[in-house]
């Protein structure tokens, strides 16, 4: 620690740290632009001058950029100095020369950082009286609005989507005062972290498109905290909504998950909630024909039909759902008990699930939080596509290959912060990063080796690794020299790391792979290594619906079958996405009832006699746990019209309606509020005991007061309904949550799942994060980053995982088939999201060149393949990273039903040929 | 005859390595051959007060001490040539490089060699067409020869040489952004700490020396440090070359010892002002100089001597301003070039450089207020060394700044006589900035 003085005033802070983020820290306000507490410091903007003096007799002192100034200890600035605050005023005077003065038209209007900063310097009177500069801007895709007259040339837009963030098509032209930033021509952006510009851009010029789409002021936003329910890893977002639409996806902080940034299937995937397919009311079929239509009916009647229904059941199937939460899957296992509960996922994922739950149980290596990737000095990645299946994870290597570049930054004493110095001393070195899987992405530019090759040959690298680390650890006997090399590379690698990270995953449904992870992480551990491992997940609630167990939807099949259950409850699950189509089919038609509570029309509510209409993630509260086993908690942001219901809800109202005895497990009769869920949900599984301490209760206060949704300047409430009725409408009162559905309540510092907005005054723009902190960049005061389930307790590693797969055989006409996974495609739920809807990929089949020329097929033709009962049409992608004898075929929604890996006789499978039309 | 020119004829051809070695070039490699040291040769070029002749006058010795030496030394290390000269008014180097091609080649050797760096590169103003094809030529001369690819006798040390042309940006001439610029990026200058000679190019120990400084190095390591400072009038050691262009009697290129003074330049060599006008004042180095005016011209031109309340030498070729041309339109000419040069990084620069030019060209359109007046102040305070990112826009605020001092009269007759009093046709000078 050091100390400085601010205006005569002493202040403790961290001396490896610049004066801006310790000025920051303290809550002195101090402007910037071109600083960003993730991406350090370059000095382009000069917004952040400060008065240096050399000791307290030095009465002039000279302006410095606090941003580049090292916070020394002794170190005495002036903020509030008269020449300080001039030159910054004249800074935003300089910006104000160019920028259109738009503020009432523009969407950043009141959450805006430059507006904040121009407030904050006291500039109001612009003198320069001389035409602007005008822009013509691009058309960026379906994600992002572009208006480069509002741009004040922070770079911070490049040097995200550039350095952090990898990509290429976007940069800055031009040069002086009429730099341009944006495409070399229109064109959707590329890359998967592009929504990250709404945020980074201090000012209107790039904004959320579809936020436009349904645009509302910052200040009129009804806020709560969510969890992302597209991917595994939880990313910490905020849902907006205003009069019954959700709005928006923000990002929201938390230090140990994912920081400051969101992937684009997170920040633009929201918009489901709004769909059109929104199942609103509930429907029932009262008969047995399946062919007559169902009805709309009441709640009541509805519940009393559905439980009449459920007393007359000869058994009851009930499948849960990876995408529900905790509490909604506990209901369901409550009210049908927990020998009749499925997880809602086939076998093979089951099983890999309980493999990667095993080796946490057993093993003493820890997980990986997305912070500890950011972190980590050398990383093995065995399988996963990490930019398609956990894109924000591939986000964080970025940042883990500049880990050990910062051992030689350290020793030519250049603080980390000082960003434009360390990319200049770093330049194109990088840490060890290797990856092993069977699909190429960008992110392979920056790996130090890579493999392609089958999960069974991805395995044994992946042994051999844990072999050449742990004397003990079994070896790989029959491997060829190169890959034996690699291996032993890698090994060196992560051996000489102090941080390693193992990542593997279920996405290629090898379970080989997720074992030689294991056995790498354990032989590292037994060296007296650090490392962590990371699987990723197939879904967001994957890990928690593991810890609740349960068979797999396979089991749910043979219990109709057999002939031990006739009725079947669906929870927030489409099974013609996890299982094919004449297995479903047969399944659903052979219950007698079918009742599915779930949110939006798919092929599975088509063949409901019941369908109870579910809240979404925005309109409910509950729990997920993410791939490193941390359970985080979600809040409802406004409360839906017409009879959707959380799905606990209905299934606890269903549990009371059939009069269940309240003395089976979990006592769902008995749930009113959502404390009723997490409680009944900590008693579940040991694991799950700590539930109750992902967040506070819905009882807690802060001066008596509850938390509210809306922000103090919430503008046109009373009058919303105004046409209707002259009464203003009470609020919707929130029994489940600490939160209120109002603009009224406590404000002041809230511990952090209860943050629903960040906002200071002053701090109208997301960046009033920073106000959030004690140390910016660091966690949030009174964090509560979720509870870790599923810590080791084991010291020494268990028995080493022996069966190692045999190499991969090509067959002379089978081929094996493995998903390919998209970011935009692969999630049911963004999926139905307008603007993810226009990113996704036409369906592909990829081949190696060579397997290609065997097929005689033509490298992008479109081929008709016919498989498991269905013809699809793919696109043909010769890709020389797909292994000799396998094909990768692209999960989006069109071949969603398809099960692989799978064998296919592509002779046989591909019927038609068309060939492309040269253009 | 002093050495840097001594063999450059004024007809414009160039010496090619058979009359370069004839006249005693690449003499200095022997004393390298024969057991002279890196470190006898940094300490002599120390000792000889050679300052860097790209106008900012630092001390080289000083300069390479700075580079990290000896085994444990980062490696490769790099010596690059800035040879931008784009500084308006300046074209000493192009002399030079033009005249006698194998003088740099022979100084960047002396400097891989001083520093131990192995690899060198020059980097070229993209319109020095003659230049590149000269240094070209004796940079394959000089590997056909030995001197360059491999080691030097009885030494291990090799050096290797590229020529890079720029693709143009005045920005260039500031040392780090040339660096950004050799290695493919935007030419935006870097911030300093860490300076060149530790983090430079790719990231890896650099020296940056101006072409003039260069051609020194083998001349110092022949005749010794003492005969080096002999030359010079004052304590900076050596000749530097002068320019003098304007409306003189013999506009033209002189190398002369430092410490000359610039009423010798003006009157003796170049002539004195040309009939029909009078001396109003002069840019003593490029245009990023203070204006010297009538009572200057007998101040010593060189780095350490030159008052600086006056301002500085910069490059030593002068621009004169004569009675006849406007002070106002002659400083809005050179803000129109620094505001298009500036390359956008910081904000004061960005947007300030372009206001005060259209500021200049409200004074020459009759359309200026008093308050303008201050709006200029503003600038020529706020746009000081530390407020910007590098020197650019300092430096185009020296002219203003000094016009503003000494032709404060001419910006107020622009405003009460409401346009350009030497202008008849200023609408001439309505070019949209």
């Amino acid at each position: 620690m050091a100390n400085i003085i601010v205006d005569n005033k002493s202040y403790a802070v961290d001396e490896r740290q610049n004066l801006l983020a310790a000025c920051l820290g303290h809550g002195l306000n101090v402007p910037y632009f071109c600083w960003h507490p993730a991406m350090g410091s370059v000095g382009a903007c000069r917004q952040c001058a400060v008065k240096q003096f050399k000791d307290d007799k030095d009465q002039s002192g000279r302006l410095v950029m606090s941003c580049m100034t090292p916070a020394a200890n002794g170190t005495r600035i002036s903020i509030d100095d008269p020449e300080a605050k001039a030159f910054r005023a004249s800074v935003i005077e300089w910006l104000m020369v160019n920028h259109p003065h738009d503020c009432p038209v523009c969407d950043e209007g009141g959450e805006c950082h430059l507006q904040d900063m121009t407030v904050m310097t006291g500039h109001v009177y612009r003198r320069s009286r001389f035409p602007k500069r005008t822009h013509r801007n691009q058309a960026l895709g379906p994600f992002i609005r572009h208006e480069m007259n509002r741009c004040i040339q922070c770079y911070r837009c490049v040097r995200f989507y550039r350095d952090y963030a990898g990509g290429r098509d976007l940069n800055v032209f031009g040069a002086h005062d009429a730099l341009y930033f944006g495409r070399e021509q229109d064109g959707t952006l590329e890359n998967e972290f592009s929504g990250n510009l709404v945020e980074i851009c201090p000012t209107g010029v790039f904004t959320d498109k579809t936020f436009f789409h349904h645009y509302t002021r910052k200040w009129d936003l009804q806020s709560a905290q969510s969890i992302c329910p597209h991917c595994s890893l939880g990313c910490n977002t905020t849902a907006s909504e205003r009069s019954g639409t959700l709005r928006r996806m923000t990002n929201r902080f938390n230090s140990q998950v994912n920081g400051y940034f969101l992937c684009d299937r997170g920040r633009f995937g929201y918009e489901y909630v709004n769909s059109e397919y929104r199942i609103k009311h509930p429907l029932v079929r009262s008969g047995t024909d399946r062919t007559k239509p169902r009805m709309p009916e009441d709640v009541s009647r509805t519940l009393e039909f559905a439980a009449d229904r459920l007393r007359k059941a000869c058994g009851i199937v009930g499948i849960g759902s990876p995408r529900a939460s905790l509490e909604a899957n506990v209901a369901l296992r409550g009210l049908v008990g927990p020998q009749q509960f499925y997880q809602g996922i086939d076998e093979q994922e089951r099983q890999l699930l309980f493999t990667i739950l095993n080796v946490f149980r057993t093993g003493p290596v820890p997980s990986a939080s997305l912070h500890d990737a950011e972190q980590a000095d050398a990383v093995l990645v065995l399988g996963p596509d990490l930019l398609n299946e956990a894109p924000r994870l591939a986000l964080a290597l970025l940042q883990s290959i500049r880990q050990q570049p910062m051992e030689r930054v350290d020793e030519l004493k250049i603080p980390q912060w000082d960003e434009a110095a360390v990319r200049n001393a770093v330049q194109n070195r990088r840490g060890p990063l290797f990856m092993a899987g069977h699909r190429q992405t960008w992110l392979h530019e920056y790996t130090t080796d890579h493999y392609f090759a089958a999960p069974d040959d991805v395995a044994r690298l992946g042994f051999a690794v844990a072999g050449s680390i742990g004397p003990e650890a079994p070896t790989v006997p029959d491997l060829s020299s190169d890959v034996r090399d690699l291996a032993q590379r890698i090994a060196d690698a992560l051996m000489h790391a102090q941080r390693p990270l193992i990542i593997a995953g279920t996405g290629s449904g090898s379970q080989a792979t997720l074992e030689a992870a294991a056995n790498v992480a354990w032989a590292l551990h037994q060296q007296g290594k650090h490392p962590r491992l990371n699987f990723v997940l197939p879904e967001a609630n994957s890990a928690g619906l593991a810890l609740l167990g349960g068979g797999s939807l396979n089991d749910a099949f043979d219990a109709i079958r057999q002939g031990k259950a006739d009725t079947v409850i669906v929870l927030e699950n489409d099974l013609y996405r996890r299982a094919d189509q004449a297995n479903v089919n047969a399944f659903l038609d052979k219950a007698q009832t079918v009742m599915v509570i779930d949110s939006l029309e798919h092929r599975t509510t088509a063949h409901a006699d019941v369908i109870l209409p579910a809240a979404t993630g925005p309109e409910s509260n509950g729990t997920f746990v993410n791939q490193e086993g941390r359970a985080q908690r979600f809040y409802q942001v406004f409360v839906q019209n017409g009879g959707v219901k959380e799905s606990w809800r209905w299934l606890s109202d269903l549990a009371r309606a059939t009069s269940q005895d309240v003395e089976r497990e979990s006592r769902v009769a008995t749930w009113r509020t959502f404390d009723d869920a997490v409680s009944a949900t900590a008693m579940v599984a040991p694991e799950l005991a700590r539930m109750g301490e992902v967040a506070p209760s819905a009882s807690f206060r802060l001066v008596g007061q509850k938390i509210p949704r809306q922000s103090e300047r919430c503008s046109g409430r009373t009058s919303l309904v105004s046409h209707l009725t002259m009464h203003e409408p009470p609020p919707p009162a929130d029994q489940d949550s600490p939160l209120a559905f109002t603009m009224e309540g406590y404000r002041g510092p809230l511990p952090s799942p209860l943050i629903s907005q960040f906002w200071t005054p002053g701090w109208n723009s997301i960046q009033a994060v920073n106000t959030y902190q004690n140390e910016v960049g660091g966690p949030l005061r009174d964090e509560m980053p979720g509870v870790r389930l599923l810590e080791p307790v084991a010291t020494k590693a268990p028995a080493w995982f022996t069966s190692i797969p045999h190499a991969f055989q090509p067959a002379s006409r089978q081929w094996l088939l493995l998903p390919l996974s998209a970011v935009f495609g692969s999630d049911e739920l963004s999926n139905r999201s307008p603007a993810i809807a226009e990113r996704i990929a036409k369906p592909f089949l990829s081949l190696h060149p060579s397997d290609g020329a065997r097929l005689s097929l033509e490298n992008h033709s479109t081929i008709d393949l016919a498989w498991q009962g269905t013809t699809y049409s793919l696109a043909v992608h010769f890709e020389p990273s797909t292994p000799v004898g396998m094909g990768g075929l692209s999960l989006v929604p069109e071949v969603s039903g398809v099960r692989v890996p799978a064998w296919i006789d592509l002779f046989e499978a591909i019927k038609t040929e068309r060939k492309r039309r040269a253009a | 005859m002093y050495p840097l020119t001594q063999y450059i004829s004024r007809d414009g051809t160039s010496r090619l390595l058979r009359e370069y070695v004839k006249g005693g070039g690449y003499r200095s490699l022997q004393r390298l051959t024969a057991g002279m040291a890196p470190k006898d040769v940094q300490r002599l070029v120390g000792e000889s007060g050679l300052r860097g002749r790209g106008g900012g006058g630092f001390p080289t010795g000083t300069k390479w001490s700075f580079v990290p030496m000896g085994p444990n030394a980062p490696k490769p290390k790099y010596i690059v040539a800035n040879g931008d000269e784009m500084e308006p008014g300046t074209f000493k180097d192009r002399i030079l490089m033009e005249g006698d091609p194998h003088g740099l080649v022979e100084g960047m050797i002396m400097a891989g060699y001083a520093l131990d760096a192995e690899v060198g590169y020059i980097f070229l103003r993209g319109e020095y067409h003659l230049s590149a094809q000269r240094l070209n030529q004796a940079i394959a001369e000089a590997y056909a020869a030995g001197y360059l690819g491999k080691p030097l006798p009885g030494t291990t040390f090799r050096f290797d040489l590229h020529l890079h042309s720029s693709a143009g940006r005045y920005i260039c001439g500031e040392e780090t952004a040339l660096i950004n610029a050799l290695e493919g990026k935007r030419a935006v200058p870097r911030a300093k700490p860490p300076f060149p000679q530790t983090v430079g190019l790719w990231g890896q120990p650099t020296v940056v020396q101006n072409i003039e400084t260069l051609y020194n190095l083998p001349h110092i390591v022949n005749h010794g440090a003492a005969w080096y400072r002999s030359l010079s009038r004052t304590q900076d050691g050596g000749t530097k070359m002068f320019g003098v262009s304007g409306r003189v009697i013999r506009p033209g290129w002189w190398e002369l010892p430092l410490g000359t003074t610039a009423r010798e330049l003006l009157e003796q060599h170049a002539g004195g002002m040309a009939e029909g006008v009078r001396f109003r004042g002069l840019l003593p180095g490029g245009i990023s100089t203070a204006f010297m005016i009538e009572e200057h011209l007998d101040f010593p031109l060189d780095f350490s001597s030159f008052p600086q309340e006056v301002g500085r030498l910069g490059t030593g070729t002068m621009i004169i301003m004569d009675d006849r041309t406007c002070p106002v339109g002659f400083v809005l000419n050179l803000e129109k070039f620094f505001a298009r040069e500036s390359c956008g990084w910081c904000t004061p620069c960005r947007e300030g450089l372009p206001w005060v030019a259209k500021l200049l060209m409200a004074f020459e359109e009759g359309r200026a207020t008093s308050d303008d007046l201050s709006l200029l102040e503003m600038h020529t305070k706020w746009l000081a060394p530390g407020h910007t990112f590098c020197g650019l826009a300092p430096g185009a605020m020296a002219p203003l700044q000094s016009a503003l001092k000494y032709f404060r009269e001419d910006f107020e007759r622009h405003i009460t006589t409401g346009g350009c009093p030497w202008s008849t046709k200023s609408a001439q000078l309505r070019v949209l900035v």
